[in-house]
């Protein structure tokens, strides 16, 4: 990746929830085409960064830029407007239980797009075959397993071909090789569709297998405190937070 | 049996305690407590160490660390050291795990009573907030169904009519069963006393009037208000629970369109007929007991009954059970979506939309009778 254009810009953001800080002085850059991984430990506030880049939670100060837009500043139709390019995959899947997986992933369609029926259905069964749930179009979320849920969760999200993609804890509660596959299709979209991808995870292998920049936020300083390419901070790092992190505890 | 655990207090050489535990430590079991040694510590001023001696200690678990960490309260209090030497290695490693990290201060809620005017302030700030939330949600609801009317607001047909299925026909067998039972009450009620004067004939006037201007819309509305707009906040809550309505925000297509204004039409479309329905029921149930009990005959009964009720009362019935249908269509649907993320928030929602409901029910029949009343209908 030569070029590099900047594709979401947070600026001096600090999360809260009422009187209590959670995170604060955040400034990053996420580039067009990265796959940006935000790690830390538990509770230190990676979901809630990721629902105020999706525009579900606002931040208590501090910007976040879309390109050029204003994504807090301006109103909700401009949210709107620049998140309908986005695309999410929710920890849980979170897929509509009332719907098949086929009217899950048809249902952007349907509003979005003038494509007759006919065309969706080819579009949804190209999607779930992308994830390998081919043939699963009848299915109702509640009938598949976790990992299932999940992956179908990103052929949704990947549904109006979105230039980015979040990603909230793809691994957790996969077993290893599923988790390995998730990784490897991220990769895989990424490459072959140029979409920007942000990944909340602590899962350390996905995130040295996966990630070409990342953000760290330290838990007990309430704050940032690394960005960079998640193998060469392991190889450079002289925080003792962020080396604890990294190397699950071990000692080097 | 249950077992028991002994503890010797010894004071050794000047500055040093030494605490013999023998027997079996264990959860349930009989055991002398810590405090023994904080009073003892008191007592003799002058010592700088505890030590342990475990050799007679033949089982423990749970119980002895919970101990062990009082003791360790007990000298960190009074600046005396605790050694662990004497201690099993098993107990020695997991009291190290326990103290690995030190405890979180400011993590901890803070306890203890709220003051009277304390919790009253709360509950008179929370009431104006909920107040706003619901004329906010009231707001958005107009808004959707103005999208409505110009045809552009977003959701399925298909989901509108399974809705309505769920909302009506299922709905039949209760509301059979109520309002047939309402207009039978209401009938033997109005016979007793109506008999005195041998006026038997006008039960099918009180029946009539009774269930198609009120009753029927009323019991129709509180058997929906448990059966559907506890069902709607179930629904809802438990999406919220799994970020599906999250999905569907940042997809754009906004929850209130999709999911709210179908529940709406659905009820405000279906509680009429329901109504309608109900009032049959009711008046048959009136019915079988005027025929069956006054021995008026089921023609004269008729007549009466289609001489008494005018269409004014049936409109009043029809338009209260469509306002009763909104009023538990959104009862549901605000508190699902103001739905926490657990399960016992789900309950709680399904609860105070029940409630919501039936307190709105209630708050806008008093107002509609009020209106009627001074219009004069």
């Amino acid at each position: 990746m030569t070029e590099t254009e900047a594709h979401i810009t947070v600026r001096d953001l600090t999360m809260a929830y009422g009187d209590f800080v959670l995170m604060r002085d955040l400034t990053f850059t996420i580039n067009r085409g990265d796959i940006f991984i935000i790690m830390g430990g538990s509770g230190c506030g990676k979901s809630t960064m990721m629902a105020i880049l999706i525009g579900l939670k606002a931040p208590a100060k501090g910007k976040v830029f879309y390109g050029e837009v204003d994504f807090w500043g301006g109103d909700p139709q401009t949210r709107d407007r620049i998140i309908r390019r986005a695309g999410v995959m929710y920890q849980s899947g979170a897929l509509w239980s009332s719907m098949t997986l086929a009217e899950n992933v048809a249902l952007p369609l349907e509003t979005y797009t003038d494509l007759t029926p006919n065309q969706i259905q080819e579009v949804v069964s190209l999607k779930l075959a992308l994830v390998g749930l081919a043939g699963f179009e009848e299915f109702y979320p509640a009938e598949i397993s976790g990992g299932m849920q999940k992956r179908a969760g990103i052929a949704r999200a990947m549904a109006l071909d979105p230039e980015i993609l979040f990603f909230d804890e793809p691994s957790a509660g996969l077993d290893p090789v599923s988790a390995r596959r998730l990784d490897d299709l991220i990769l895989e979209l990424r490459d072959s569709l140029g979409t920007t991808m942000v990944v909340v995870t602590h899962e350390l292998a996905s995130i040295f297998a996966i990630g070409n920049n990342s953000v760290f936020l330290d838990v007990s300083k309430r704050t940032m405190t690394a960005m960079g390419n998640p193998n060469q901070l392991l190889a450079e790092t002289r925080d003792p937070n962020l080396r604890l992190f990294l190397t699950r505890g071990e000692k080097s | 049996m249950t077992a028991s655990g002994a503890m010797s207090l010894e004071q050794l050489s000047g500055d040093t305690l030494k605490v013999t535990l023998s027997g079996d430590w264990k959860l349930g079991g009989d055991l002398p407590g810590a405090d023994k040694i904080e009073r003892t510590l008191q007592d003799r001023a002058g010592v700088r160490q505890v030590v342990f001696d475990t050799r007679q200690l033949t089982s423990w678990d749970t119980a002895l660390l919970t101990f062990l960490v009082n003791v360790h309260k007990i000298g960190s209090r009074q600046k005396i050291s605790v050694n662990h030497d004497g201690l099993p290695d098993g107990a020695q490693k997991l009291l190290g795990l326990a103290t690995a990290v030190p405890e979180k201060t400011d993590a901890r809620q803070p306890e203890g009573r709220v003051a009277f005017l304390d919790s009253l302030g709360n509950q008179t700030v929370y009431l104006f907030r909920s107040a706003g939330e619901f004329l906010e949600f009231l707001g958005d609801a107009v808004l959707a169904f103005q999208k409505l009317l110009r045809g552009k607001a977003q959701f399925r047909l298909t989901d509108l009519g399974l809705i309505m299925q769920a909302v009506s026909a299922q709905a039949l067998p209760i509301v059979s069963l109520i309002c047939f039972l309402v207009g039978l009450i209401l009938a033997f009620i109005g016979a007793i006393q109506l008999q005195l004067f041998g006026a038997q004939i006008y039960v099918a006037d009180l029946v009539g009037i009774a269930m198609v201007r009120l009753m029927a819309a009323i019991m129709t509305g509180i058997v929906m208000a448990g059966r559907t707009g506890g069902a709607f906040a179930a629904q809802l809550g438990t999406m919220q629970v799994n970020q599906e309505i999250d999905a569907l925000k940042t997809l754009g297509i906004s929850p209130m369109e999709f999911l709210v204004l179908p529940r709406m039409l659905a009820l405000a479309l279906m509680m009429p007929l329901l109504c309608l329905y109900a009032n049959i029921m009711g008046i048959l149930g009136g019915m079988v007991v005027g025929v069956g009990m006054l021995h008026l005959s089921f023609i004269q009964y008729f007549n009466e009954t289609a001489k008494a009720v005018g269409l004014w009362n049936l409109g009043i019935g029809l338009f209260s059970g469509m306002v009763f249908g909104v009023i538990v269509a959104l009862a549901g649907c605000m508190r699902g979506m103001q739905c926490g993320r657990s399960a016992s928030a789900v309950g709680d929602a399904a609860t105070s939309a029940v409630v919501t409901a039936i307190v709105g029910i209630i708050l806008s029949t008093a107002i509609i009778t009020i209106i009627c009343n001074v219009l004069g209908i």
